[in-house]
């Protein structure tokens, strides 16, 4: 009994963050891209600030006609959506926020972190070719590119903390880490969260979506509540990214005085902050300088950094 | 990417095969960029054919917001038609009126108080200012740069304030008359213009700092949609298009109207004619116009009191007869041909608007770039919708 109970909490537990922590994300990037912008974002919802903007923007899009177009594939254009979100709950279900606190512990845990997220981007894909929309397949297409582009070095510069912590264990790597890995992965930990950004189609390396080119791409059709999924999937994206940065090269929860959950989420909303500062600072690149950046900087980037972990792992065995 | 190679044992192999790969048979796709698009800034719509995301053909379909102003031009008298005239290019309305206004004095042979020529002068020049903010804030919008835009609105937002004191409008400011100008300067106003070009000139480094040496943006515009000297002839292309690819001509220097002759009138040029050249070009002729601006306030100040407009007839009659007359509208060319047979209305009104010729160029400079590159040629050709439909 007390074990079904115990999973059922951490399941819930689980489930709040994924329903709260992207709004969280989504309402500082509202405030913070406003006020770098002059301006003040939302200010009436809620009352204080704004406060409840996303929640009426959600009010708002559950109320709204779902149409899918004549001409589409009516159960992939359906389904598209939900194959973009899910991934990221499951995510959510493998990273530790404190010690022992982990929705479930696996051994591989990274392994099928990277695995799962990769799954997202087909919905990205599938909605792009179920969409009946020129703009669409341009963006689909560019979104299955784009795979081909990040998901290489994030592999790579995950795989070196790995290496580093002598496990795939998500909570192994946490509690091994130590401050110095700070610098030895410092490379690596660039190279992950700029190809994590990849992934997540955040700007700069927003091509698949590109507003004033390809209007929002895979997206163009979509109204309403699966359109809001969309985006929905894009903050959890930025959460489950700022995530597994910090489990895997900030050290999780590790840090002095506060709780360690409490240092987890700290580090997480500090990245998630420069997700969202690195929107209102850049241009968008374009799809070939994606490559290029990827197999020029990031793959050497990242096997070096592989190296780098490998000789020091030598000498400090030797 | 998609070049055979030839492997160490002498055989061909390709190593990799990339969408428009010539070994498969691909399909061109007709792809329609508006009429209703965001980077169109309006209704204009490319036809474009692309293989894959690579353009192979361009044809620019104009005309979706036609509204027959020159056929306008023929039943309204000449204060009317100076209503109709600044709206279509509704970024630079000031200078619109002013073609009409030259043309129709030209004709009547009316000499315009000294003090409406400066006020003219400087009005133009804020109104330059006033566009060249709108694109400057707009193209890096297109390539993803969501903030600059702000930045160019606080600035535009500074200079309107004074825009909106002397004639009380905001976009079409109707302030010209034939003759010379609708009032005088209120009271101060001149001080505060220097202020307000002075808040401009300060705050414009924050939007140049923010995207203008900007590696993404180097990379998505450097070498992009380079158009060069032969094209530009042939198409009529003017303004700060031309100018970003050596073209050094410039009317307000060139063949001075308006007290321009009086001024040092800065051209600026560059030669690499790309899309980083054009944006380039936007940017220092804002400086340039600022500097110009506190030249003309300078002038006006040191002014006697005097008239600025005359006193009209009841009935306008322009003499028969014809003339051309052209400014250095902030887009380019922007030319008026007057033709009048002693009537209260021209007999015919050309209109000759810069962005008509500068989009046209488009056909030649999108085949072979990237449908990203499309919006980037595009948001740096700076048009007005408005003024390629007329």
């Amino acid at each position: 009994m007390a074990e079904v109970l115990d999973v059922a909490l951490r399941l819930a537990v689980i489930v709040i963050a994924f329903l709260t922590l992207p709004l969280i994300v989504g309402q500082t990037e509202h405030k913070a891209m406003a006020h770098m912008q002059s301006r003040l974002g939302p200010m009436y919802a809620g009352g204080f600030h704004g406060w409840a903007q996303l929640i009426a923007d959600g009010v708002k899009f559950v109320q709204k006609e779902d149409i899918i177009p004549a001409a589409a594939d009516r159960r992939v254009f359906a389904l598209a959506p939900a194959v973009a979100l899910v991934p990221y709950l499951v995510v959510m279900a493998v990273i530790p926020v404190g010690p022992g606190l982990v929705g479930a512990d696996l051994d591989a845990g990274l392994f099928f972190a990277l695995a799962v997220l990769g799954v997202g981007v087909l919905g990205s894909i599938m909605a792009g070719w179920s969409s009946a929309n020129k703009y669409s397949v341009l963006g689909g297409m560019r979104s299955a590119a784009q795979l081909m582009a990040y998901e290489l070095p994030l592999v790579l510069a995950a795989s070196s903390v790995a290496m580093a912590a002598g496990t795939l264990s998500l909570p192994g790597i946490a509690s091994a880490w130590q401050w110095w890995w700070l610098p030895w992965q410092a490379i690596g930990a660039v190279v992950f969260f700029v190809a994590g950004l990849a992934e997540l189609r955040r700007p700069p390396f927003d091509m698949p979506i590109a507003d004033s080119e390809i209007i929002m791409g895979p997206m163009t059709e979509y109204t309403g509540i699966r359109f809001a999924l969309f985006l929905l999937s894009e903050y959890v994206g930025i959460v489950v990214l700022s995530a597994l940065t910090t489990v895997l090269f900030l050290g999780g929860w590790q840090g002095p005085l506060l709780p360690g959950p409490v240092w987890t989420l700290l580090k997480v909303f500090a990245l998630a902050f420069v997700v969202i500062w690195v929107r209102v600072s850049f241009p968008r690149l374009r799809a070939d300088q994606l490559q290029k950046l990827a197999w020029v900087g990031l793959v050497p980037l990242a096997l070096l950094q592989l190296a780098l972990t490998g000789v020091v792992k030598v000498l400090l065995a030797a | 990417m998609t070049e055979p190679r030839t492997g160490a044992a002498g055989t061909e192999r390709v190593v990799a095969v990339g969408a428009g790969a010539k070994e498969l048979a691909t399909e061109d796709m007709i792809l329609n960029i508006g009429p209703q698009h965001p980077s169109t800034h309006g209704v204009l719509r490319l036809r474009l054919t692309v293989d894959g995301e690579r353009i192979t053909a361009a044809e620019p379909v104009v005309g979706y917001m036609h509204r027959g102003a020159e056929k306008l031009f023929e039943v309204r008298d000449y204060r009317q038609i100076i209503v109709l005239a600044n709206r279509h290019d509704w970024l630079s309305a000031f200078a619109n009126e002013l073609g009409v206004v030259l043309a129709v004095e030209r004709m009547l042979g009316m000499e315009v108080p000294v003090r409406a020529v400066w006020a003219r002068t400087l009005l133009a020049e804020l109104n330059r200012v006033l566009n060249h903010l709108m694109f400057l804030g707009s193209y890096p919008l297109e390539l993803g740069a969501i903030t600059p835009v702000f930045y160019a609105f606080r600035e535009r937002e500074t200079l309107q304030a004074v825009m909106e004191e002397i004639s009380g409008g905001r976009m079409h400011y109707m302030f010209n008359r034939v003759g010379g100008l609708k009032e005088d300067l209120p009271y101060g106003w001149l001080g505060r213009v220097t202020e307000a070009v002075a808040e401009v000139r300060k705050r414009l480094p924050d939007l140049e700092e923010l995207i203008y040496g900007n590696e993404i943006f180097l990379a998505r515009t450097r070498g992009v949609g380079v158009l060069d000297r032969e094209t530009i002839m042939q198409y009529g292309v003017s303004g700060p298009i031309a100018r970003a690819a050596g073209v050094d001509l410039d009317l307000r220097r060139d063949e001075p109207y308006l007290a321009y002759g009086e001024l040092p009138v800065q051209v600026v040029t560059r030669t690499a004619g790309d899309c980083h050249a054009r944006f380039e070009v936007l940017l220092d002729q804002v400086k340039a116009s600022l500097d110009l601006a506190d030249a003309c306030v300078e002038r006006l100040r040191s002014l006697p009191p005097g008239p600025v407009n005359q006193r009209l007839p009841k009935v306008l009659k322009v003499p028969e007869g014809h003339t051309y007359a052209w400014t250095e509208n902030p887009l380019g060319l922007n030319g008026y041909y007057l033709v009048s047979r002693g009537e209260k209305t021209p007999w015919r009104l050309k209109l000759r608007s810069a962005s008509y010729n500068n989009v046209q160029v488009l056909r030649e400079m999108l085949p072979g770039h990237l449908i990203a590159d499309m919006v980037a040629i595009l948001g740096s050709m700076f048009f007005v919708v408005g003024d390629i439909d007329k």
